[in-house]
């Protein structure tokens, strides 16, 4: 069974975003980027599946600028087999991600589909649902945890009042939660070792979908800025501020 | 325009998340309910109550009683045609369904709006809620989740909607619904408290969690949340977590307990109306967005504050 892993080059996580003041979005230059965390969580799981004997090749697709290259050769280090970037320097929206990568399953025929449930950049969660969506396939969205069994797949899900559980017929697209797995770190070997693995560059324009964006952006700007307030000495002046405030 | 909101519920009672839903669809224009359930009349008579709402359409059929969005997101995509924007919560179950109604649709999903500005152009936030981008579309129908704290709630009384069955597809056999663990608690949901106490990782295991945080929760009738950490390290189940990627909250008033701040926490509850934190460290982040701050030891400090309060 083939899997297929969309990653994406975000902003890194522990980086606190800055706007730009002339209101055009958030400043990235020299700003350090890395895989979207949910997506190294993607990686993970197709490779303990693939070290659990449920995968024989894992294949890694990013649709990005050049430098997406780095994302994909640090799936590639953790333990992806090969990559593909569909290169790019516009902003391609969810829509267009998915319809890109409809189109790259019809032409490598994995059975599973592994990606994050969000981007922390722009935080849609829509990428996986709307692939599943144009491929006529089920989704298991929020996974905590996926076990395959012969042509269907079990996934846990984390939802708002605890956990569901859901079965799906392969093949199917799964996005991932936080609690699905720890991603592992490439070790020094494996990232010299990546790099001699197969890197495919492609354009939007070899898919022939139409990606132009849906979504015009008029302005990016600071959300309302909370003043610190009050330190207090003690718990009963915690109390007197609490009831001050008629929290209690 | 004509809306399309989508109801949450439990097949039995409608879910607060809903109103939220209506007062963003009714700055649109005309707002129509959808009922996916099985055995969900109830809800359907409920969501007929909600001021604001004109029509109500119900699909009841065995193949939707656990919103699986492989049988929703079609039934969903056929009413489009005859309604201009479809909403739904940005709760799990909104989040789930909408993508796949508007990848069906062929349009752009605008996601956990913060405000309606025209018919087309909403505010929305990214990066964790660290910048809010507005953006405008080009499609013509709409798909969109309301992130529920960014707006009132409609009233739960005074509409007189018509009820409308509908009929879908039935099973489109791509999924099936296996089991459900919810968490049954006399607890107020997190997403609708008046007061939240939330732990982070500072509380150091299950045990301490339950022994500390709880009985505070319980003195002030408050909802219980979590910080990643705490949920990562098993202190918590899942549904705790408020956050970036976990729920979205604004009560009235937020205690943070031995959790730093980090921003993809702040994301999820820095709308509060009072923020409390209690924290050993005085350099937590925390104490930078918090109105009340204490510095001291939370083993020391929340159990004399249970006592006092």
């Amino acid at each position: 069974m083939k899997i297929l892993v969309p990653v994406k080059r975000v902003i890194d996580y522990n980086v606190k975003p800055r706007v730009k003041s002339d209101g055009s979005g958030v400043d990235l230059a020299n700003v350090k980027m890395s895989m979207n965390p949910f997506d190294e969580i993607s990686v993970e799981e197709a490779i303990r599946l693939k070290e659990a004997g449920k995968a024989e090749e894992i294949v890694a697709v990013s649709v990005g600028p050049q430098k997406a290259q780095e994302t994909l050769r640090t799936a590639l280090a953790m333990g992806a087999d090969r990559a593909i970037l569909v290169m790019t320097d516009d902003e391609v929206e969810p829509l267009g991600v998915a319809k890109i990568l409809a189109k790259i399953v019809e032409e490598e025929a994995p059975k599973l589909v592994i990606t994050g449930k969000q981007a922390i950049d722009d935080d849609s969660n829509q990428t996986g649902q709307m692939l599943a969506a144009l491929l006529g396939w089920g989704q298991g969205t929020f996974a905590n945890e996926v076990d395959i069994d012969g042509e269907s797949i079990t996934v846990k899900r984390e939802i708002d009042g605890g956990l569901q559980t859901v079965k799906l017929g392969l093949p199917a697209v799964v996005t991932t939660d936080l609690r699905l797995n720890e991603p592992r770190y490439a070790s020094l070997p494996n990232i010299m070792k990546a790099k001699k693995k197969p890197l495919d560059e492609k354009t939007p324009a070899d898919y022939g979908v139409d990606i132009s964006p849906r979504l015009t952006t008029t302005n990016v700007s600071e959300p309302p800025v909370r003043q610190a307030g009050e330190i207090v000495e003690d718990v009963d002046a915690l109390v007197a501020k609490l009831k001050a405030v008629g929290a209690i | 325009m004509k809306t399309l909101v989508l109801v949450e519920h439990d097949n039995t009672d409608m879910k607060d998340a809903t109103l939220a839903v209506v007062t963003a669809a009714s700055q649109l224009g005309e707002v129509h309910a959808l009922v996916l359930g099985s055995g969900c009349g109830s809800v359907g008579e409920q969501a007929a109550k909600v001021a604001g709402v004109t029509t109500v359409h119900v699909a009841d059929d065995a193949s939707l009683a656990n919103q699986l969005p492989e049988n929703a997101a079609p039934l969903i995509a056929t009413l489009m045609e005859s309604h201009d924007a479809f909403l739904a919560p940005a709760t799990t179950t909104g989040k789930n369904i909408a993508p796949r109604v508007a990848a069906l649709l062929d349009v752009m999903q605008i996601s956990d709006i913060l405000s309606v500005e025209s018919e087309d152009t909403f505010t929305r936030p990214i990066y964790a809620g660290n910048a809010i981008a507005t953006v405008t579309t080009s499609d013509a129908k709409k798909v969109i989740t309301v992130r529920g704290t960014a707006f009132d709630k409609a009233a739960t009384e005074g509409g007189s909607a018509s009820v409308e069955g509908v009929t879908g597809a039935g099973d489109a056999g791509l999924s099936s619904f296996v089991s459900e663990e919810i968490a049954k608690s006399e607890r107020p949901e997190l997403t609708s408290a008046k007061i939240i106490v939330s732990g982070g990782r500072a509380l150091g295991s299950s045990e301490k969690f339950e022994e500390v945080i709880t009985p505070l929760a319980d003195k002030l009738g408050a909802g219980i949340g979590a910080s990643r950490a705490a949920v990562d390290a098993g202190y918590v189940p899942n549904d705790y977590q408020v956050g970036q990627t976990g729920k979205i909250v604004a009560p009235e008033v937020y205690i943070a307990i031995g959790i730093s701040g980090a921003i993809q926490h702040l994301a999820g509850m820095k709308d509060s109306k009072t923020i409390v934190a209690i924290n050993k460290d005085e350099d937590a982040p925390i104490f930078q967005v918090a109105d009340i701050g204490l510095v001291a030891d939370l083993f020391d400090a929340v159990p004399e504050l249970t006592g006092k309060v």
